[in-house]
């Protein structure tokens, strides 16, 4: 079958949420293991880590189904925080109430060195959003 | 985790990840082959659990903590049958590629979950 620039966009906008579900799934599963495991290590390290993956569910959800105010509002929020968690993870851990700086280590999240431990895929998931979400709101074209 | 099954899987998930994405990319639409090599997937997923439950009881512990084992496990399992309904509901390159994306997953997982049980300390 042919392939026109609408079915393109809205073929990638499909693993743009497929990639986001699973880096969802992946989130909710570490947090929730954290959370029960070791909350009093790092409180606010692993609560942050709770809301990060409540907001890649919902992300999913609002490119699924093409509610665009709140994949941007999902999408920037994600953007904003893997840069300042990124950050704070690294040049200042104690911040977040976090012992070091390793993206791998006991206290890891998602936002950790910006998503070293997910091979950088919660900093590029949401540029890739962005730009999506841009290029749709371009084009004019519905999901 | 047993290793040498570890790595099997591993090579097996990396294979239909690959697969599954050149043939997408050149524009095929799921078909047999590669919705059911990701349904393989699952079953040595499934074949893993088995093992996971067995293993402690068999003299092979994890070093690591297995709670957080069986999360990656967990999520791990749920991931093929997404993507197979997925493509199977929606047939075109895309879902190919998400099937194959879903098989890189699981590749990752399983690797993580053979450092927590052999290598990470709980």
């Amino acid at each position: 079958m042919s392939d026109h620039p609408r079915t393109r966009a809205s073929g990638i906008g499909r693993l743009l949420v497929a990639v986001y579900a699973i880096l969802a799934i992946a989130a909710l599963g570490r947090s929730a293991f954290q959370i029960i495991d070791r909350f009093d290590e790092a409180p606010i390290a692993f609560s942050l880590s709770a809301v990060a993956a409540v907001v890649y569910v919902l992300a999913t959800l609002s490119l699924a189904f093409g509610w665009d105010r709140l994949a941007w509002v999902t999408i920037t929020f994600e953007l904003v925080g893997v840069l300042v968690v990124g950050t704070l993870s690294v040049v200042a851990p104690a911040v977040l109430g976090l012992d070091d700086a390793n993206p791998f280590g006991r206290e890891a999240t998602v936002w950790s060195a910006y998503g070293a431990g997910y091979l950088f895929i919660p900093l590029a998931l949401p540029i890739l959003g962005i730009l999506w979400l841009r290029h749709r709101a371009r084009s004019g074209v519905p999901a | 985790m047993i290793l040498p099954f570890t790595i099997v899987q591993v090579v097996i998930a990396c294979l239909v990840g690959l697969l599954c994405v050149i043939l997408g990319l050149m524009g095929r639409k799921p078909n047999d082959l590669t919705v059911l090599s990701v349904g393989a997937i699952e079953v040595l997923l499934l074949a893993q659990a088995v093992a996971a439950i067995v293993a402690p009881l068999a003299g092979n512990p994890p070093t690591g903590n297995l709670v957080e084992f069986w999360a990656y496990l967990v999520s791990a399992l749920i991931i093929p049958p997404l993507a197979i309904f997925w493509a199977l509901i929606e047939r075109t390159r895309w879902s190919n590629v998400v099937l194959g994306a879903a098989a890189f997953a699981i590749a990752v997982m399983l690797w993580r979950m053979e450092q927590i049980w052999s290598v990470q300390l709980a």
